[in-house]
C-alpha cells in the first residue's frame, strides 16, 4: 500500500495536500531536475579527479610494482595489505594520528566554539576585523605554518625556550623536537592555531541558524546561560557541530605537512600519510605505497560513516524539507525533523512562556505526533 | 638533468640514461678526481657526467684545538676529538638529524674504518651482502655513540646548517661539514651579523679518521649531470653537458656558489684560491672520499639506516648493525614498511 509511506505527521496535516499520488510531486521532480543540471558537471569532474585514482590505486595495490623497475610488476594479491596490517610501524603510524585527530579536534572544538561566540556576539562594527583576524592562521599555508612553528621552537633560532624557561622543564637546552612527547606536543600546537578558525566559521554559521525567538523564550523561562547554551544553542546547531567535527576529523587524520617539516618522522612521529608518502614518493613502491593510501582512505570513509551514522543527522534533509512545513518556518530550518520537534514539544510544558507561544499551534501538534514512539 | 650521485644507479637500472660515448666520456673524466668518477660509474661504465664535487672536511676553530694541545698538521681521529671537546668544555657539531645527511655520515666513518654498508650486491635485492656487522662498522657506531655525548643538547635534530649555526655561535669548536661554511661566513661578515674575527679563527683540515693508522674516508656528494634516454638530442645534450662542466664554468660555480669542482685543474685557478684557501685540502679530500653504496636501492638502504641509527645516543655498537641489516633486508625483500 503507498499511504504508509508518508511519516505519521503529514497525513493530519490539513495543509499538505501537493502530496499526491505515490511517486514525487511535480515541483520535487523538476527541483530533481535542477539540481542535476547545476551539479551535475561537478559531479562528473569529481567522479574523473577521485573515483578514477582511487580505483586506480586500489587496483596497483595488489601488485609489486616498483616505477623504476617496470618490468618486474607482478600480481601478488592482498600481500601488500597483510606487509603493511602485520608490521608494527603501521600500528604506530595509526596510533601517533589516531592521537593528533582526536586531542587537536577535542580542542579545536572548545576553542573554535568559544571563538565562534565572541564573533556571534561582538559589536556590528567589530564583527568584520574580528572575524579576519581570527581566519589568518587559516588562510597560511600548512607548510608555511609548520615552519614557523618550527622556527619558533628551534633550538638555535627559536624564542620560546627564552620566553618560557620560567615553566619547569624548559630551559634554553630544550630540544623540542628530539622527544615523541615533546614534537607530538609541537606539532599538535600548530595543527591547532592553523585550523580553530575553520571550525569556528562552520560553527558561526550553525549559531547564526540559531533562532533568537528561542533564546527569548528560553530567557524568560529563567533559563541561565548555561542552561540556554546547553538546551538550545547545541541542539539547534548540531548539524553544524558534525560538519565542523566530520571536515576537521577527516583532515586531521591526513596530517602530514607538519609532521614533514619539523620532525620528518623521526622519534615515532610518522602518521599514516607519511608512510604512504614514504612507500610511494621515496622508494617508488606504487604498490606497497597505492596499498597504505587504499587502507589510509578505508579509515577516513569509516571514520565519515561512524560520524554521520553517531549524530544521527541525514545532511540531505538539513534543509527542513517539506516533511516538517511548520517546524521549518518557527524552528528556523537548520537541523532537520529531530531537533526542531525536541524543542517544539518542550514548550507547551514550562509555564510563564505559555502566553507566547499558543499550544494548539500546528507546530507544536504536528511535531509532537511526528516523534517516535 | 642534474642528479644527485647516489640516485645514480637506480636510473641508469631503470635505462632513464642515456650511455655517454666513449669519446665525450674520456674528455670528461679527464683530470677529474676519482670519486667523482666512481659516483658517476654503474655497472663498470660512465652513465653521468661529473660536474661538481663535494666532500666535508673537519673544521675546527684555531684557539681551541691550539688549548687542547692538539695538532692539526697531522690527521686526527674522532676519538681525539671527542677527548679535547671534552676537555675544553665544546661540542663536536656532527649530523645527528634523521635525514639523508646521517647516512653521510654513517657511510664516512664505516668506509673510513675500512668497511662498507654494502659489501656485495646481487640481482636479486633481497640477497645483497651487507657489512653493518663488520668490524668496521662496529667501530663506526662506538664512534657515533661518543660524538654524540659532546654533540650539544640537540644532536638528533642537528643537520648541517644548525651545525654551522652552532659553529659560529661558539657552541662547537669542532664541526664535520661542506665547504658552503666558508662562504656563509665570509657572507655573514660582509652582511654585518658576524664578526670578521670569527673566520679569522677557523682552521680546516682532512676528515677526522676512525684508526690512527688509516686515512679517512670523507664523504663524497656534489651533481652530476645525465641525459635522459629518451631524449630527441642526445648529442646536443652532452654536448651542452660538456660545456657545462668546462674548467672555466666550474671554477666560476665554485667561486660563485662555493660548490667545489671536480676537475683538479680547477684548484689551480689564483681566483678559486684567493676565495677558497681551503680548496687544496677540498682536493685532498675528494681523492680519498668513498661515494655512499651504490645500489638500486639506495632509498631503502638510506632510509632503513637512518631509521636504525637515529637517535646516535641510543645506538648500541654490539647490535645496531644486526638490526639494521634485518631491516634492510626485511625492506628489501617486500616484507616489512619503511
Amino acid at each position: 500500500m503507498s499511504t504508509t509511506t508518508l511519516p505519521p505527521g503529514e497525513k493530519t496535516q490539513p495543509k499538505s495536500a501537493p502530496r499526491k499520488k505515490a511517486g514525487i510531486s511535480d515541483r520535487s521532480r523538476s527541483e530533481r531536475k535542477l539540481g542535476w543540471m547545476l551539479a551535475g558537471p561537478a559531479f562528473f569532474v569529481m567522479l574523473a579527479v577521485t573515483a578514477y585514482p582511487i580505483l586506480q590505486a586500489t587496483y596497483e595495490s595488489l601488485f609489486s610494482y616498483r616505477l623504476t623497475d617496470p618490468t618486474n610488476r607482478e600480481f601478488i594479491g592482498l600481500t601488500n595489505y597483510w606487509v603493511i596490517l602485520s608490521d608494527p610501524l603501521w600500528w604506530q603510524s595509526i596510533w601517533v594520528t589516531v592521537l593528533i585527530t582526536v586531542v587537536t579536534v577535542a580542542v579545536e572544538l572548545v576553542l573554535g566554539f568559544g571563538l565562534a561566540m565572541v564573533m556571534a556576539k561582538a559589536l556590528k562594527a567589530l564583527r568584520p576585523v574580528l572575524r579576519a583576524a581570527i581566519l589568518i592562521p587559516y588562510a597560511v599555508i600548512t607548510v608555511v605554518s609548520a615552519f614557523a612553528w618550527q622556527f619558533a621552537f628551534d633550538i638555535n633560532t627559536g624564542f620560546v625556550n627564552s620566553w618560557f624557561a620560567w615553566i619547569p622543564g624548559v630551559s634554553a637546552n630544550t630540544d623540542w623536537f628530539g622527544d615523541w612527547g615533546t614534537s607530538i606536543l609541537v606539532i599538535c600546537l600548530a595543527e591547532i592555531w592553523k585550523t580553530t578558525p575553520f571550525i569556528s566559521l562552520l560553527l558561526l554559521a550553525g549559531l547564526a541558524q540559531v533562532p533568537e525567538v528561542l533564546q527569548e523564550a528560553a530567557q524568560v523561562d529563567g533559563a541561565t546561560w548555561w542552561q540556554r547554551l546547553w538546551k538550545v544553542t547545541i541542539p539547534n546547531m548540531k548539524a553544524a557541530i558534525m560538519v565542523a567535527l566530520l571536515f576537521r576529523t577527516l583532515d586531521a587524520f591526513r596530517v602530514f605537512d607538519s609532521i614533514f617539516i619539523m620532525t620528518g618522522g623521526s622519534n615515532g612521529t610518522e602518521s599514516v600519510s607519511f608512510l604512504a608518502y614514504r612507500q610511494t614518493i621515496a622508494r617508488l613502491e606504487i604498490g606497497l605505497g597505492s596499498a597504505v593510501s587504499v587502507l589510509l582512505f578505508i579509515a577516513v570513509v569509516l571514520i565519515a560513516f561512524s560520524f554521520i551514522k553517531g549524530f544521527k543527522i541525514d545532511l540531505s534533509q538539513a534543509r527542513g524539507s517539506d516533511r516538517c512545513p511548520h517546524a521549518r518556518r518557527s524552528c528556523g530550518g537548520s537541523a532537520g525533523r529531530s531537533s526542531c520537534c525536541t524543542r517544539c514539544s518542550r514548550s507547551p510544558g514550562s509555564s510563564p512562556s505559555r502566553s507566547r507561544r499558543p499550544r494548539t499551534s500546528p507546530t507544536a501538534s504536528s511535531c509532537r505526533r511526528s516523534r517516535p514512539g | 638533468m642534474s642528479l644527485d650521485p647516489p640516485y645514480i644507479p637506480e636510473f641508469a637500472e631503470a635505462g632513464f640514461t642515456a650511455p655517454v660515448p666513449e669519446d665525450v666520456a674520456e674528455r670528461v673524466t679527464e683530470d677529474v678526481v676519482q670519486s667523482a668518477i666512481d659516483g658517476s660509474t654503474w655497472n663498470e661504465e660512465l652513465v653521468a657526467v661529473p660536474f661538481w664535487a663535494n666532500t666535508q672536511l673537519l673544521w675546527y676553530k684555531q684557539s681551541v684545538a691550539e688549548a687542547a694541545g692538539l695538532d692539526m698538521e697531522e690527521p686526527v681521529t674522532w676519538e681525539q676529538l671527542v677527548q679535547a671537546a671534552e676537555e675544553q668544555d665544546t661540542q663536536i657539531a656532527a649530523q645527528g638529524i634523521r635525514a639523508e645527511a646521517l647516512t653521510v655520515w654513517v657511510n664516512a666513518l664505516i668506509e673510513s674504518a675500512g668497511g662498507s654498508i654494502i659489501e656485495e650486491t646481487a640481482p636479486d635485492p633481497g640477497d645483497i651482502e651487507l657489512g653493518l656487522t663488520s668490524d668496521a662498522a662496529v667501530a663506526a657506531a662506538e664512534v657515533m655513540n661518543s660524538v654524540a655525548t659532546v654533540g650539544g643538547p640537540a644532536f638528533s635534530t642537528a643537520g648541517e646548517d644548525a651545525n654551522v649555526t652552532d659553529f659560529e655561535d661558539g657552541d662547537a669548536a669542532f664541526m664535520v661539514n661542506w665547504p658552503f661554511v666558508w662562504g656563509r661566513a665570509l657572507g655573514a661578515v660582509e652582511a654585518g651579523t658576524l664578526d670578521a674575527s670569527v673566520p679569522e679563527d677557523y682552521g680546516w683540515s682532512l676528515y677526522p679518521r676512525v684508526s690512527e693508522d688509516e686515512p679517512s674516508a670523507p664523504p663524497y656528494g656534489g651533481i652530476n649531470l645525465v641525459v635522459g634516454a629518451f631524449s630527441e638530442n642526445v648529442d646536443a645534450a652532452f654536448e651542452a653537458a660538456e660545456c657545462i662542466v668546462s674548467e672555466e664554468n666550474q671554477a666560476y660555480y665554485f667561486i660563485s656558489n662555493g660548490n667545489p669542482a671536480s676537475k683538479t685543474t680547477v684548484y689551480d685557478d689564483p681566483e678559486v684560491l684567493d676565495v677558497f684557501p681551503q680548496a687544496p685540502v677540498i682536493r685532498e679530500s675528494l681523492e680519498n672520499a668513498a661515494p655512499r653504496p651504490q645500489t638500486v636501492y639506495y632509498s631503502e638502504v638510506s632510509g632503513a639506516l637512518q631509521r636504525i641509527y637515529h637517535p646516535a645516543t641510543s645506538i648500541d655498537p654490539g647490535s645496531t648493525g644486526e638490526e639494521a641489516s634485518e631491516l634492510i633486508l626485511a625492506v628489501l625483500r617486500g616484507e616489512q614498511l619503511l
